[in-house]
């Protein structure tokens, strides 16, 4: 970083040096991406890149393979399994249980929330596997963004691509599929996929489990299926979906939130439409299927006259908010050209700007 | 020869180890207590009762200070007197200081201070340009205006006519380290202010005025700023101001820093502005006359509103010759932040007034948009015979009888002086519109160079076949060029000084007036310095900027951060260093001339010593080893009330090309290429020159591209955190980024012949901006008038636009 110039006022320099160093230990040379969650105002990355590139070839220093130090924190309920979860939320339903707290964090940082009654649930490593069942992939609640988006590179790469962009290394690590679920948050970007899916969400409280389609666990904003001393124990979906597309839409490709998020998958038999799922996140105060547009297209042959015919559908399905992130009308604008950017792209044609190089 | 060659930054050991400090990681003393403000939720009205026994009763809190508890001066302007720290009672902006709390951790003054109850009277606030014009709520009487030649006249009788307008937003520093101050309460009521800004002489000049004591009470230290980007000219004013009082009011000292979200909503960014256009061209594409209309939205404060407004103005031609030319400018007052300064101080938002009409012009007459931008270039340095000696009128003395004790005379904000008297140099080709003979103009030959090592031409036939085959996918490619004056154009502020000490071991310390923000400014004097003494520069050591060793600095702004102090510095070691010769040479019985200091040696007569040697034998001689410098811009001459004269000392140029491609159905698009040609004279660091270009190139982009403030219809700044704020990421940069400098002498005297390089590269990311206008180009035939940032939602408009 000194030979290359790549501090400048030197704030974030340290943070740079920490994820490279990281970075390097693990062997990655994909700095854009291993870098994506650190910002620097002075030097336009260059320089800072060109440093991790030369560094990668050099050895790692064993102090790099120290343990890291643990941590402690007094009154905070650390459970080991799910069945000690779940005996201690029925004793505690009002607690906040807490995974990655990427989400939590905020809560106390910024808005000096009192968090009440705390467990963290990354310890239950029953809920930490990712199994094949049946033909569904069953990730447990625990499973971290970084091990899902490996487990799924080769069967799902459109949703493990739509992973890679959300958060960076650093919050992926600590994020997981449970708690990006249970938040519930309508600019989530793991639920649309799952939705499209066709994925099942599994709930437990005390010994009682349940399972119900993810759609129908996001009710209103802000307010899921989830009873008190319940909590989300894992999701299943389709071990292979080779028709799925999963388009986030924001201003920024690397750490944004999603103005919108549109997630695809149509089974075409002998090119008519045979099943058609279509979520979008962004898109309403929930996670939600565009049940008009799917209807508009199933049963109609893969073309782009069908997909020119379903646009006015959307107008059904949705009626977005304008926020800071984008209006209303280029919300429902983009929604629809995503839809023919999914025929576009299943038919051959060059939708993708990252993959177009000067 | 220490000069010229690409040392790394002083601090990047530093840096790279976490061991740099910054304010905030000075250690206090025990006892030091901690800073909130409590801000106003609504944007304008009146405070009718502020009921602040919860936020007195929080854990932690110390004191509550309110307008009235304030000792002296209410006042954090820079520049009308017209910022008060805390609300005297009326609401200027949602996020305005209400109340300070005073506690005894950071969380617990910011915990306790959301808990006041605030009861208002609403008004309905002026938040857009078109609210502000309808009410007519505006900085100055009326709009200001410089006219060059008969622009009506010649409009009238145009072959080719263009009007339209676009919307420039503004842009939020997001320096990585926020605001922040700590203030150390001394004997006597004196009180040493540690402060991560630009400008300590300001800050010295404020927390005098706000303890009501002369400027020797306060000694204001700055060591470095983890960025700065403008921000931290004026707006620092605030903590430090607040610091000082509440270190007074208690005796502890007093520190504070922003949370992010605070420092978004609370200080002042970019200015955005409109910009109406109408131009006339020959059926050749050379312009003969243009009409701008700037509005600028200033926020609640004056600031340095002015100055920013006027550099806009001053860059209304960037490039161009410009026949005839009228520029309006209208300084509106709404109730938001009150913008300030930013990296180009408004020069970025008056070029992009002509680069579009460059672009409009080109879509209009069907030509190639480089080509037509370079035929209405200035002439050649070579063709005007060259340089800055070319006649100009005399500098005279500033009249300065007009000036109040209490002005602020070192901000960029203070009232311009009356009386210069300008010569007026007759208008037509050749001169700006403010009357400025332009005789160092090398973007021909800069443009030329590259517009052949990017291969621009060719690529752009290429991207033409490729569109054509393309129904979702569209590339565009744009070259542009900077012009960018150099100099402060308040006059007076281009002077520096400089303290130098030589210790008897050889080693130097060092102090200029400028700050450490990033920028590499003290690893460039530093190396200044080492050439004049002909040493190592590491054997020169800058410690903390400081109102103690160097008084009434100017801030480090306008570029001029080396350019002032390199010169400053060079005055201060010549000083030293001919008494240094004049010792050895009585010695040695020869003249000084004959003392030569290279190498870390020095040599006189046949005797050959080192540099400590030397200094060690002058100490022995008694011979004073410590000197001030100080140093002026000459020539220059500005009337800014007539918009005529000279307030430029010369020109720093570049251009760019960029290459994008766009996604016509979403908006979403990548930089994929960006070539650089950029003229830092002959360059005192190229490795710290080029590290200005990159980031210069990439925050500018970011500007035009990324990066949108929205404020919300009660006046509310939505995005206030980098969650909703998008700053360029790591993968933003172009994924091939060549950058080369020009590399020839400045034809200014200036230090060794370096041109100042801190602002001018960030408007080489309109480059940028119109590559994007280009791939909306493609889409159809209609001129699309893209407006900046531009955002995916923007790009879409534009696309829908340009189909028609």
């Amino acid at each position: 970083m000194v030979d290359r110039h790549g501090s400048q006022c030197g704030f974030c320099t340290p943070g740079f040096v920490v994820t490279m160093a990281t970075a390097h230990l693990n062997g990655r040379t994909d700095h854009d991406d291993q870098l994506a969650g650190n910002l620097c105002r002075c030097t336009g990355y260059a320089p800072i890149v060109r440093a991790a590139a030369d560094a990668a070839a050099a050895p790692v220093p064993d102090h790099m393979r120290d343990a890291a130090p643990g941590g402690e924190a007094d009154g905070v309920f650390r459970p080991t399994t799910s069945d000690d979860l779940a005996t201690w939320y029925l004793d505690h339903p009002d607690a906040t249980l807490i995974a990655g707290a990427t989400d939590v964090g905020l809560w106390v940082t910024k808005q000096f929330r009192d968090l009440g009654d705390v467990a963290f649930v990354a310890g239950c490593s029953d809920l930490a596997h990712i199994e094949h069942r049946n033909g569904s992939l069953h990730v447990g609640a625990a499973v971290t963004l970084t091990a899902l988006r490996a487990a799924i590179a080769d069967s799902h790469p459109s949703y493990a691509e739509l992973i890679r962009r959300n958060g960076s290394v650093l919050i992926r690590n600590a994020a997981t599929i449970g708690g990006s679920l249970a938040n519930g948050s309508p600019i989530g970007d793991n639920a649309p996929a799952l939705i499209a899916m066709g994925a099942v969400l599994h709930l437990r409280r005390g010994d009682a489990q349940r399972s119900l389609p993810l759609e129908e666990f996001f009710l209103d904003y802000g307010r899921q299926d989830r009873r008190p001393g319940e909590f989300v124990t894992g999701v299943s979906f389709p071990e292979t979906a080779p028709a799925l597309r999963c388009y986030k839409i924001s201003k920024r490709f690397d750490q944004d939130i999603s103005a919108l998020l549109g997630c695809f998958d149509l089974t075409v038999r002998d090119g008519t439409i045979a099943r058609a799922r279509i979520a979008f996140g962004g898109m309403a105060g929930i996670p939600k299927r565009a049940a008009h547009v799917e209807a508009a297209v199933t049963d109609k042959p893969f073309t782009t006259d069908t997909m020119q015919a379903a646009l006015p559908a959307f107008d059904k399905d949705f009626t977005p908010l304008s926020d800071m992130r984008a209006s209303s009308d280029y919300r429902l604008a983009a929604a629809r050209n995503l839809l023919l950017r999914y025929h576009a792209e299943m038919t051959g044609a060059a939708t993708d700007v990252l993959a177009v190089t000067a | 020869m220490s000069v010229g060659t690409p040392v790394p930054h002083d601090s990047a050991a530093l840096h790279v180890t976490g061991a740099a400090r910054y304010t905030d990681d000075i250690p206090t003393p025990s006892g030091t207590l901690h800073l909130a403000f409590g801000l106003s939720s609504i944007a304008r009205g009146r405070i009718d009762m502020m009921d602040l026994a919860a936020v007195r009763a929080a854990p932690g809190v110390v004191a509550v200070l309110t307008a009235t508890d304030l000792p002296h001066a209410n006042d954090v302007s820079p520049s009308n007197h017209d910022e008060p720290l805390l609300s005297d009672g009326t609401i200027h902006y949602l996020g305005q200081p209400l109340f300070l709390v005073v506690a005894d951790s950071h969380r617990a003054a910011r915990h306790a201070a959301r808990r006041a109850r605030v009861d208002c009277t609403e008004e309905t606030p002026i938040l857009t340009i078109d609210d502000a014009l309808a009410a007519d709520a505006r900085f100055e009487d009326g709009p200001v205006t410089w006219e060059k030649g008969a622009p009506d006249a010649a409009l009238a009788g145009a072959p080719h006519m263009i009007e339209g307008s676009i919307e420039i937003g503004g842009q939020e520093h997001f320096y990585l380290e926020g605001q922040a101050a700590l203030a150390l309460p001394q004997e006597g009521g004196d009180a040493i202010v540690h402060s991560s800004t630009q400008h300590p002489t300001e800050i010295q000049h404020k927390v005098a005025e706000a303890l009501g004591v002369p400027m020797h009470a306060v000694r204001v230290e700055v060591r470095r700023m983890g960025g700065g980007f403008g921000g931290k000219e004026s707006q620092g004013n605030a903590l430090a101001v607040a610091c000082a009082v509440a270190a007074a009011a208690t005796g502890r000292p007093c520190a504070m820093r922003y949370d992010r979200d605070d420092d978004m909503i609370v200080t002042g960014k970019r200015h955005d502005f409109r910009i109406a256009y109408r131009a006339g061209f020959d059926a050749d594409g050379r312009i003969v006359a243009v009409e701008f209309i700037h509005y600028a939205r200033c926020g609640w404060a004056m600031d340095l509103s002015l100055p920013v407004c006027d550099r806009a103005m001053l860059h209304a031609d960037n490039a161009y010759d410009l026949p005839a030319a009228r520029i309006v400018s209208h300084r509106l007052r709404t109730n938001t932040q009150s913008a300030t300064a930013f990296r180009g101080f408004g020069g970025p938002q008056g070029m992009m007034g002509i680069e579009r009409v460059m672009d409009h012009a080109a879509h209009a007459l069907r030509m190639d948009p480089a080509e037509l931008r370079r035929r209405n270039y200035y002439r050649a340095m070579a063709d005007v015979g060259g340089g800055p000696s070319a006649p100009r009128p005399a500098a005279p003395p500033e009249d300065i009888s007009g000036q109040k004790m209490q002005e602020d005379v070192a901000s960029r904000g203070s009232a311009p002086q009356d009386g210069a008297d300008v010569a007026h140099t007759p208008g037509g080709h050749g001169t700006t519109p403010y009357g400025m003979p332009v005789t160092d103009f090398i973007l021909g030959d800069m443009t030329e160079r590259l517009l052949s090592t990017s291969d621009y031409a060719a690529r752009r036939a290429a991207i033409a076949g490729w569109n054509a085959d393309q129904p979702i996918l569209k590339r565009g490619i744009a070259f542009s060029p900077v012009k960018f004056g150099i100099s402060f154009t308040l006059t007076h502020l281009n002077q520096a000084g400089a303290l130098v000490h030589v210790y008897q071991d050889g080693s130097v310390h060092m102090n200029h007036g400028g700050t450490e923000m990033g920028q590499g400014l003290h690893r460039k004097v530093a190396q200044v310095a080492a050439a004049r003494f002909g040493i190592d520069a590491g054997m020169v050591r800058i410690t903390a900027t400081d109102t103690g060793k160097v008084p009434n600095t100017s801030a480090t702004a306008a570029s001029s951060g080396a350019d002032l102090n390199g010169m400053a510095v060079q005055a201060a070691c010549d000083e030293v260093r001919d008494r240094i010769a004049a010792c050895l040479a009585e010695r040695a019985q020869t003249t000084p001339d004959h003392v030569r200091f290279e190498g870390g040696q020095v040599t006189v007569g046949g005797e050959t010593m080192t540099f400590a040697q030397a200094a060690q034998t002058a100490y022995l001689a008694r011979v004073s080893l410590s000197a001030t410098g100080f140093y002026r811009t000459p020539d220059l001459a500005w009337d800014r009330r007539a918009g005529h004269g000279r307030p430029f000392f010369y020109f720093a140029q570049g251009c760019a090309v960029t290459e994008v491609v766009l996604d016509t159905l979403t908006g979403e698009n990548r930089i994929l290429a960006t070539d650089i040609l950029h003229d830092a004279g002959v360059s005192l660091n190229p490795a710290i020159d080029i590290g200005q270009i990159e980031g210069g190139f990439v925050q500018g982009a970011g500007w035009l591209t990324t990066e949108e403030l929205v404020w919300d219809a009660g006046g509310a700044l939505r995005t206030h955190a980098p969650s909703t704020y998008k700053i360029p990421a790591c993968s933003d940069r172009p994924d091939r980024f060549d950058v080369a400098l020009w590399d020839a002498p400045n034809p200014a005297a200036t230090i060794y012949r370096s041109k100042a390089v801190g602002e001018p590269p960030l408007m080489l990311g309109m480059s940028a901006f119109f590559a994007l206008a280009d791939a909306v180009a493609a889409c159809g035939p209609h001129h699309a008038a893209l407006d900046a940032p531009a955002t995916p939602e923007r790009l879409l408009a534009a696309v829908g636009r340009a189909r028609g």
